[in-house]
């Protein structure tokens, strides 16, 4: 069955879709999206490092992303300049060094729509492996942090003052962002991993009344956006990347359909 | 009669600076269980500053702060929710520690807004969200409870059943409050200590003595002093229902 390279997509995005659904939440709770989108620019440096010294793909990627957040941190603390300044900065730089290097390395072939859209013919059977161990450990992860994590979303002092250790915990969602990246690079592409992050978790926002339930919908909403899209790419022969977001501002516009019609009934 | 393990927290000549400006300097005060020690003085004397060193948020300080519990409640002076976080009250209330729902029903029904329960945070009116707030910081039963404006947007007759409640937690659960207040009239009925900040300590001691000082009057003006006098008048004697006046 893991031979058909269709069959594995599905599996890999269903992986993907768990994991970023909750993630997600954060990320538009905490406006991180820009963040996002920096760490996936630096992927681009991740994965030509992989190719020039045979590393795998995802450990390379978890590398460079983690060490571009730790640079923001001390940036941070070095200049006055405004943290979208900052993150502008590392994403285009990186995305341009990483450009750069593949210059040097004309002795591969790569795929570069691949990299940037995401790639279903790509995924392995290591990958399915990646994706799915490395995804429940970030779940796991990330339901030990939840606490101190959602507390300091809601009010930082509150969680500071009754001692919970937000920066701890904000240290190591900043690891797992680094994370859920790395292993679904490849099924999204580094252009549009943050749209899988964001897009289905704005659909939740629009038709929850709870966290719990707004990071439930995110994931329903992440699988059936790769499912729609994977079968959409299948059938129109599209880069699976640009057909699973399309498919999850689909599934956002209905949302917003829902909440229009809520209005109504309040009047 | 402060025994050393009655104290909760303990700062010693504190201070935070931000940008080379100092917020408050040189704050000495200790909390102890079962009291009740308020903070008073103007906008910006650091009032805020003072209960955030003392809660640990400010972590590079000058002087020291010495913390003997982990309960605490925090009712912060200015808290504002996102749109996009969907959060009831119900969640707001298990939001630093699950307690169980019996206490939650019990703390909501304490501050008056047990119907609200279901409510999303954002639908609440201010007075409403400042008894959620509230009621989260007793519902755990802490140790320590800072309450930094706890009544702001409270109605007038709230107000003061807010205040009673708050002695009350005081008294059962014996635990140590840190107020800050605006309102000199109804805390000082139930303050302990009063510290009057203004970017440093002015003046400190019980009410009456605070109420006394010269540096209070001059920052306060005489009216601010007549009102604690009043105060040390209405209880030094008591009305009895036969119409007599007793004195304590």
């Amino acid at each position: 069955m893991l031979d058909d390279f269709f069959i594995r997509a599905l599996i890999a995005g269903i992986g993907v879709a768990i994991v970023t659904g909750p993630l997600g939440c954060f990320v538009v709770w905490r406006r991180l999206s820009y963040f996002g989108d920096t760490l996936a620019h630096s992927a681009l440096l991740g994965i030509t490092l992989a190719y020039s010294m045979e590393f795998n793909i995802a450990f390379s990627v978890f590398i460079i992303s983690s060490l571009i957040a730790l640079t923001l941190i001390q940036l941070q603390k070095r200049t006055n300049l405004p943290g979208d300044a900052l993150l502008g900065l590392l994403a285009h730089s990186s995305l341009a060094i990483g450009l750069v290097v593949i210059g040097f390395l004309s002795f591969i072939r790569f795929d570069i729509m691949g990299l940037l859209f995401g790639d279903i013919l790509a995924v392995t059977v290591d990958d399915l492996l990646i994706i799915w161990i490395g995804g429940a450990l970030i779940l796991l992860i990330l339901k030990l942090i939840w606490k101190p994590l959602f507390a300091s979303t809601v009010n930082y002092e509150l969680a500071e003052a009754e001692g919970l250790n937000p920066d701890r915990a904000k240290a190591i969602f900043t690891i797992l962002m680094a994370a859920i990246i790395a292993i679904s690079i490849k099924m999204v592409g580094l252009l549009l991993i943050t749209g899988m992050l964001i897009i289905p978790a704005a659909m939740a926002r629009n038709i929850s009344s709870s966290p719990q339930k707004m990071v439930m919908y995110s994931i329903i909403g992440g699988l059936l956006s790769v499912i729609l899209g994977l079968f959409s790419s299948l059938e129109f022969n599209t880069a699976s990347g640009p057909s699973i977001i399309t498919a999850s501002l689909f599934l956002f516009i209905l949302s917003l359909l829902n909440i229009k019609q809520s209005i109504k009934l309040k009047n | 009669m402060s025994s050393s393990q009655n104290i909760l927290v303990k700062l010693n000549e504190a201070g935070f600076s931000l940008n080379n400006k100092w917020l408050v300097k040189g704050v000495s005060l200790q909390v102890e269980k079962g009291k009740i020690v308020t903070l008073i003085g103007p906008n910006g004397s650091g009032k805020s500053t003072t209960a955030k060193i003392a809660l640990g948020i400010y972590k590079k300080i000058s002087g020291s702060v010495e913390k003997y519990t982990n309960k605490v409640g925090y009712v912060p002076q200015k808290i504002s929710i996102d749109w996009t976080l969907p959060l009831r009250v119900n969640d707001f209330m298990v939001l630093t520690e699950s307690i169980s729902n019996d206490l939650i029903d019990k703390a909501l029904s304490l501050t008056g807004v047990i119907h609200l329960k279901d409510k999303n945070l954002g639908d609440l009116s201010g007075g409403e969200f400042q008894r959620v707030l509230l009621a989260r910081a007793i519902s755990k039963k802490p140790e320590l409870l800072v309450l930094d404006e706890p009544v702001q947007g409270v109605d007038f007759t709230g107000e003061i059943a807010l205040y009673e409640l708050i002695k009350k937690i005081s008294d059962e659960l014996n635990c140590g409050i840190l107020l800050i207040s605006h309102d000199l009239h109804t805390v000082m009925s139930a303050t302990d200590h009063v510290v009057c900040l203004n970017g440093h300590v002015c003046c400190s001691g019980s009410p009456i003595d605070v109420a006394k000082n010269n540096k209070y009057k001059a920052l306060f003006g005489e009216q601010a002093s007549q009102i604690l006098s009043r105060y040390e008048h209405r209880h030094d004697h008591i009305h009895t229902s036969e119409g007599e006046i007793k004195k304590n």
